[in-house]
């Protein structure tokens, strides 16, 4: 399968039934890229991903391979190398039968088969495993036989959903090392599907936020971690920190908040005007405890649990109108402790509050949106 | 067990008995042995032994009966002439279909129940259906007769082929009920993967699927060949019990209740269960050929 210089996805939905698991997905992907689909459980991320590999038909929308279309074709002849959550090796087969499997399909010549397959095996460092059945690989293991299965043949794309999800948090850490590097070396292009932020900020050259099967934000890892489209977005890139509000000034990028009683200046995202509901989003980390001359945004507040984090704390804290707040830093504090909280505006963001939100889980006046 | 004196080596073999599977919980296996005993194997060692007790001659005089007269000999290649592509077919008819009938679609429980259904005909149900259908007068032939397809009867029952088809109709719904749990152990996230690797529906059947089932289908080919190598009622119904199909359960049917010579009765029990075993064997030892570990599905 010839490689593209770029694969489209134009309004790729999936129903189920009466219901949308995937709407109107507008998506253009440049050969060579990292792409990350991100969201929460059941957002329509693995749906995306069988649409692409032509393992779920779509409902409506087309798929391009350059001028080619492809949404018709069944996977095998989409040559797009897959990754499953659960791995799906052959059991029969053993580890080098397992990655050759691709090649095979292809009818290539046993000597380039064998060569290949051997490459593939050294590339996520299995020499020492080569002729066992997956049964008696270890997790992480299992994991790079599947990686090394996807993408042996050199598809022209490589589609991962969820592969690190079944590991523990080290070798998380070390297979996401892995697939980097692998991206890098090989230059393949990839999707990736995964509900970790972290894992997609890490990863990624860019990201595509979805919710309830719609695209929500598409940027780069920079752009959603600084500046998520809407709280949605906020709230799944890690802003815990989601106080409503009513919006008491505007004044060009910049937008006084009333929320519990505070007066919080921030940035505006979006369209904002003078006495809407608004949402107001803080990072845990943004928010400074006793910031030296810290005059905005200031609060004072009760320290009411601690969770101790290696170098950091996580501590959520109350402010005497009852705001809660969630915090993390390097200073020693205590529960009970009264502390002087701070933010800089240039990190306090202004949400206008979606009004078509009845069904929606709200951030709640106190704050306590968790 | 605290500590010292004679409770730690005590606690010792226990553990170590527990590792190799001894444990309290055999207890739970008494019904079991209980049952096999009783029903089975005292049948089998009395059967047994009163086969080494003929009438006449020595011990195995009347086994050297059975093996010097062709007519009685000649019923184990009979049976097996039956059994043996019976049980094939049904195991290669049952694949397709419970294929085809692996993933859930509109009206699977219709098609299921209208396939399982002549389980509960009975044997002798499905002979009387048989000779409606296929004897000479049957449907089936007045259809022939009235297209002019043929100028007389094609002979269906009272033969070979009645026996056959009457044990592919009780023998099929075993076959499929079996092969369609065997197949949706087969997690389908396997074929998936394979054509994603480039796989066709072909491949996808032959390299994943069929290798996965096959320990499945050399089982149940096992079982519906011991159902179709003790069949009875249909040699006698709807075969030709004095010839074509006369069968060994009927060599030892006779022997038993017409000659009233119960220890020859007991020697070609003893016969007809020995083919069996080596049939079984033969099947079971290619069947460990293939993988027979997990296959990551719902089991
Ligand atoms: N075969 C199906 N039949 C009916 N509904 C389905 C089917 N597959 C998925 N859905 C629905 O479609 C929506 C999206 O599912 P999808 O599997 O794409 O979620 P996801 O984002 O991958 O979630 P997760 O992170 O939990 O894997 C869900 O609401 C789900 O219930
Ligand atoms: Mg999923």
């Amino acid at each position: 399968m010839s490689a593209f210089s770029q694969l489209r996805l134009d309004g790729v939905s999936r129903r189920f039934g009466g219901q949308a698991a995937l709407t109107e997905l507008d998506l253009t992907i440049e050969a060579g890229e990292f792409i990350a689909l991100l969201g929460p459980s059941g957002c329509g991320k693995s749906t995306a991903l069988n649409c692409l590999a032509g393992l779920l038909p779509l409902t409506a929308g087309s798929i391009w391979q350059d001028e080619r279309r492809i949404d018709t074709l069944p996977p095998e002849r989409r040559g797009f190398g897959m990754v499953f959550q659960s791995y799906a090796l052959f059991p029969h087969l053993t580890v080098r039968a397992n990655i050759a499997f691709g090649l095979r399909m292809r009818r290539l010549p046993k000597e380039e088969t064998r060569r290949r397959t051997e490459e593939a095996v050294r590339l996520v460092r299995l020499e020492d495993h080569v002729d066992k059945l997956p049964g008696q690989l270890s997790g992480g293991q299992q994991q790079r036989v599947a990686i090394a299965r996807a993408v042996v043949f050199e598809p022209s794309l490589v589609l991962m959903d969820e592969p690190l999800s079944n590991l523990d948090a080290k070798l998380r850490l070390e297979m996401r090392t892995e697939i980097r590097r692998l991206h890098q070396s090989l230059g393949l292009t990839t999707v990736y599907v995964t509900h970790d932020q972290e894992e997609a900020l890490s990863l990624a050259d860019r990201l595509v936020v979805l919710r309830e099967g719609r695209v929500q934000q598409i940027g780069s890892p920079r752009e959603l971690h600084t500046r998520p489209a809407n709280w949605h977005v906020a709230d799944f890139m890690g802003y815990r920190n989601l106080w409503r509000g009513q919006v008491e000034q505007v004044d060009g990028a910049r937008a006084t908040v009333e929320s519990s009683g505070h007066r919080l200046l921030g940035e505006v995202v979006g369209s904002l005007q003078t006495r809407a509901d608004a949402v107001v989003a803080v990072r845990p980390e943004d928010i400074r405890v006793d910031g030296p001359g810290e005059t905005r945004n200031a609060m004072s507040a009760t320290v009411e649990v601690v969770e101790y984090q290696g170098r950091e704390l996580a501590a959520e804290a109350r402010t005497d109108t009852g705001l809660v707040l969630h915090l993390r830093t390097e200073q020693r504090i205590a529960a009970g402790d009264q502390v002087k909280l701070a933010v800089d505006p240039q990190r306090l963001l202004v949400y206008p509050a979606d009004a078509s939100a009845a069904t929606d889980r709200q951030p709640d006046a106190s704050g306590a949106a968790r | 067990m605290s500590g010292a004196g004679p409770g730690r080596p005590l606690a010792h073999w226990r553990h170590r008995l527990a590792e190799r599977g001894v444990d309290r919980q055999l207890w739970l296996l008494v019904p079991a042995l209980v049952f096999v005993i009783a029903l089975f194997l005292y049948p089998f060692f009395y059967g047994l032994t009163l086969s080494f007790q003929p009438t006449r001659g020595g011990p195995f005089s009347d086994y050297a009966r059975f093996f010097s007269d062709s007519y009685e000999r000649g019923t184990i290649w009979i049976t097996l002439r039956i059994a043996l592509p019976a049980a094939l077919l049904n195991v290669l008819a049952a694949v397709p279909i419970a294929y085809r009938m692996r993933g859930r679609f509109r009206g699977k429980r219709l098609v299921t129940t209208l396939l399982v259904v002549p389980i509960t005909l009975g044997t002798v149900l499905t002979a009387q259906g048989l000779l409606n259908f296929l004897g000479p007068t049957g449907w089936f032939n007045r259809i022939l007769l009235a297209s002019n397809l043929v100028d007389e009867p094609v002979r269906l029952t009272h033969n070979y082929w009645g026996v056959f088809f009457s044990l592919v109709i009780t023998g099929f719904p075993f076959a499929f009920l079996l092969v369609l749990s065997y197949l949706s152990g087969i997690d389908p996230t396997l074929e998936r993967a394979a054509a994603t690797l480039g796989a066709d529906w072909r491949r996808r059947f032959t390299r994943i699927t069929l290798p996965l089932l096959m320990p499945g289908l050399a089982t149940t080919f096992c079982l519906t060949f011991v159902l179709a190598f003790s069949v009875f009622p249909s040699a006698v119904l709807v075969g030709n019990p004095a010839g074509e199909t006369r069968v060994i359960s009927l060599a030892a049917y006779q022997a038993a209740y017409e000659q009233y010579d119960y220890p020859y009765a007991s020697a070609i029990a003893m016969i007809m269960g020995f083919v069996e075993l080596v049939i079984i064997a033969v099947v079971l030892a290619a069947r460990s050929r293939f993988y027979t570990g997990s296959t990551g599905g719902k089991g």
